[in-house]
């Protein structure tokens, strides 16, 4: 086959032939290479991608493999594979991959990380109580009675500690964020200060020494148990009270379309914001359809295209000069800016009456679609119904499940709904498999034509549609302050995405102020006011 | 003060004239009315007559122009400028007092007293109150 020469003669090529990362480093290459299509179009092009998978072993970072030759070297590759992919679909996978091996190492290592340090946190007491008997037995005084009581209280209090850090960090991670949680670290690393005090403590007042107070020491590793639970209370405040109160208000517009939403935010760090927003993101905004983009693309073409400049004096702005020369230059290309600026706004432009009529009658279509499709909805859930008990047992002929029910109206109403949705240009969002499951889904919850039918006829958020749009859960935070610093009035960061970006800013909600005033109840008396008396 | 309905109204008027005050754009005369045909004449404090539908005086604010031309409170304003003030509705009267383009209005009132001065002019046997 094709693919197998190319294959070869590239790794003969390359320069670099480590065996088992041959699969990583051709898949790196062809990513790299593609950017390198547009310039030179004429010496190579790559129609498909290779047949062999390419989520195979690219655990390979850093070096970039710089292969000269690699243009002359292999012909292309024409004809399609069975598996092909398209290029933004390779360009996410590759992406996914790279970071995802990354993320997840960071978080498991966090995690146990974490485990070990809670574990050594929640056995010191109980090292505390255990020591004395296993170093020095015959020296310790005997446990009496209030000493015993005590034991019950570190059992249960370590019991409720147990189980509230089970409940606030044994939770799944929702997110991975750039940084790192800063309130986290600081808890973190006041309990290990805490803790190592604690046995500093010990060791050399208890161990060295050999205390024989047994009493002392179990007061003691209940002191530190008490305390243990209070910083667990001030994990709680930092980590989930701090924020509830709402304390900003963000405006979230989404770059390509102007879809836009206001959220309330309390004193969180941007990139908690960040987190907040996009979760709010995905239950919120409409899906995001670039089908619905290319008409103002192609008016902004047409103005483009419109002018042309042509120099006809005679003066190039040829060689950019020292001073004087790139001045020359640099007012050249204004002065050819300002020009065509004021030639559009002077020719009589005709394309807002294009667009008026354009709406106009794809408003009238749309409209048309949809009473035709609804009126054939309709009718389809008309030819079945469902089946009572006692029929059940009297008839078993024609009996079908959901599944085959939604199959046999569905061909009545496909052609109406697929030319709705193409007019709506929502075609790529719902497969006919989507459709079916919905439509099964439907009839087995009672629902009506017009239930079945809303969630074709408006857009709904991300969420609801199948998982291959919401593949992008890679979003890249760019701000201009640092990312562990907290939201401010007036701060602007973007949470990017392949195909769009979010712009978000934020505004401080003002701080009010109130005043009472008292009205005594019987202070409400009236008169009739027949006569109007104006004052001249 | 009462009419007999189909003979004329006969009252002792007297003249005032009242030079309006320019205050923030606005010319006030600086007194209040009551009163009109669309009013209810039974809530009129000042009225003898309580079917009596005429354009009162109720209030005049102190040092203004009226209280410096001699209007007094319970006055029936019977002309206004020439317009008969007798039968007008509430907003009418209003509206020939305020208007913008005049700067004096001269008004013909009415009081019992006026009244009173009169019979006891006429009759020197007429008891005093």
């Amino acid at each position: 086959m094709d693919t197998e020469s190319t294959y070869s003669g590239y790794s003969h090529y390359s320069g670099r032939s480590r065996g088992s990362h041959r699969h990583g480093e051709r898949s790196r290459d062809r990513h790299k290479s593609r950017s390198k299509d547009s310039r030179s179009e004429k010496s190579v092009t790559i129609n498909t991608p290779p047949v062999e998978p390419l989520l195979g072993d690219s655990s390979v970072r850093g070096e970039q493999v710089q292969d000269d030759n690699w243009g002359e070297t292999t012909t292309a590759v024409t004809g399609t594979s069975e598996h092909s992919l398209s290029q933004e679909d390779i360009v996410r996978i590759t992406k996914d991959l790279e970071d995802s091996v990354g993320l997840d190492c960071r978080r498991y290592l966090t995690r146990t990380l974490a485990v070990i340090l809670g574990l050594l946190v929640f056995l010191t007491p109980l090292a505390f109580l255990v020591l004395p008997h296993v170093l020095w037995p015959e020296k310790l005084q005997s446990c009496g009675t209030a000493c015993e009581g005590l034991f019950i209280s570190v059992a249960f209090k370590l019991l409720i500690l147990l189980l509230a850090v089970w409940a606030l960090f044994f939770r799944p991670a929702r997110a991975g964020l750039p940084r790192v949680f800063v309130f986290r670290v600081l808890l973190i690393v006041l309990v290990l200060l805490f803790v190592a005090s604690y046995w500093l403590f010990y060791s050399v007042r208890i161990l060295d020494l050999q205390d024989d107070n047994y009493q002392g020491i179990v007061q003691y590793a209940v002191s530190l148990v008490d305390a243990l639970l209070f910083i667990h209370y001030l994990a709680v405040v930092l980590l989930e009270l701090r924020q509830l109160q709402p304390c900003f208000s963000v405006c979230v517009t989404r770059s390509t379309d102007g879809e836009t939403r206001q959220y309330n935010l309390g004193q969180l760090s941007i990139q908690r914001a960040a987190l907040a927003i996009v979760e709010h993101y995905y239950c919120d905004f409409p899906i995001h359809n670039p089908a619905l983009l290319s008409a103002s693309k192609s008016r902004a073409a047409k103005h483009l295209a419109g002018l042309k400049v042509y120099n006809v004096d005679g003066e190039l702005a040829a060689a950019p000069a020292e001073g004087p020369g790139n001045n020359a230059a640099a007012g050249l290309a204004h002065s050819q800016s300002r020009a065509m600026i004021a030639a559009a706004a002077r020719r009589r432009d005709t394309s807002h009456n294009e667009l008026y009529y354009e709406e106009a009658e794809h408003e009238r279509r749309v409209r048309k679609r949809k009473a035709r499709l609804v009126v054939a909805v309709e009718e389809a859930f008309t030819h079945i119904k469902r089946m009572q008990e006692e029929e059940q047992k009297k008839a078993p002929g024609d009996v079908m499940d959901p599944r085959e029910a939604a199959q046999a109206i569905f061909p009545s109403m496909a052609r109406a709904l697929q030319k709705y949705l193409r007019t709506t240009k929502q075609q790529h969002c719902h497969s006919m498999e989507s459709i079916q499951q919905h439509l099964a889904f439907c009839i087995t919850n009672n629902m009506t034509p017009k239930a079945f039918l809303e969630s074709y006829l408006t857009p709904g958020p991300t969420l609801q549609y199948s998982r291959d749009h919401w593949l992008a859960r890679q979003w890249t935070l760019i701000s201009e302050a640092s990312v562990t610093s907290g939201l401010k009035d007036g701060t602007v960061f973007l949470l990017k995405c392949v195909d769009f970006s979010l712009v978000v800013t934020s505004k401080k909600i003002p701080y009010i102020q109130m005043s009472e005033e008292y009205i005594d109840p019987k202070s409400h008396k009236f008169v009739l006011r027949l006569q109007s008396e104006t004052s001249v | 003060m009462s009419f007999i309905p189909g003979q004329p109204v006969t009252a002792v008027v007297q003249r005032i004239e009242i030079q309006k005050l320019r205050q923030d754009s606005n010319l006030i005369l600086g007194f209040s009315i009551g009163g009109g045909i669309d009013q209810d004449p039974g809530q009129n404090p000042f009225s003898e007559d309580k079917t009596d539908k005429g354009i009162y005086v109720t209030r005049i604010s102190p040092g203004g122009p009226a209280d410096v031309a001699g209007l007094k409170i319970g006055d029936k304003i019977m002309q206004v400028n020439g317009w008969d003030m007798t039968m007008v509705t509430h907003d009418k009267a209003r509206k020939k007092l305020t208007k913008k383009n005049e700067d004096v209005v001269r008004l013909l009132v009415t009081r019992k007293s006026l009244e009173d001065a009169v019979k006891k002019s006429k009759n020197p046997s007429y008891p005093r109150p």
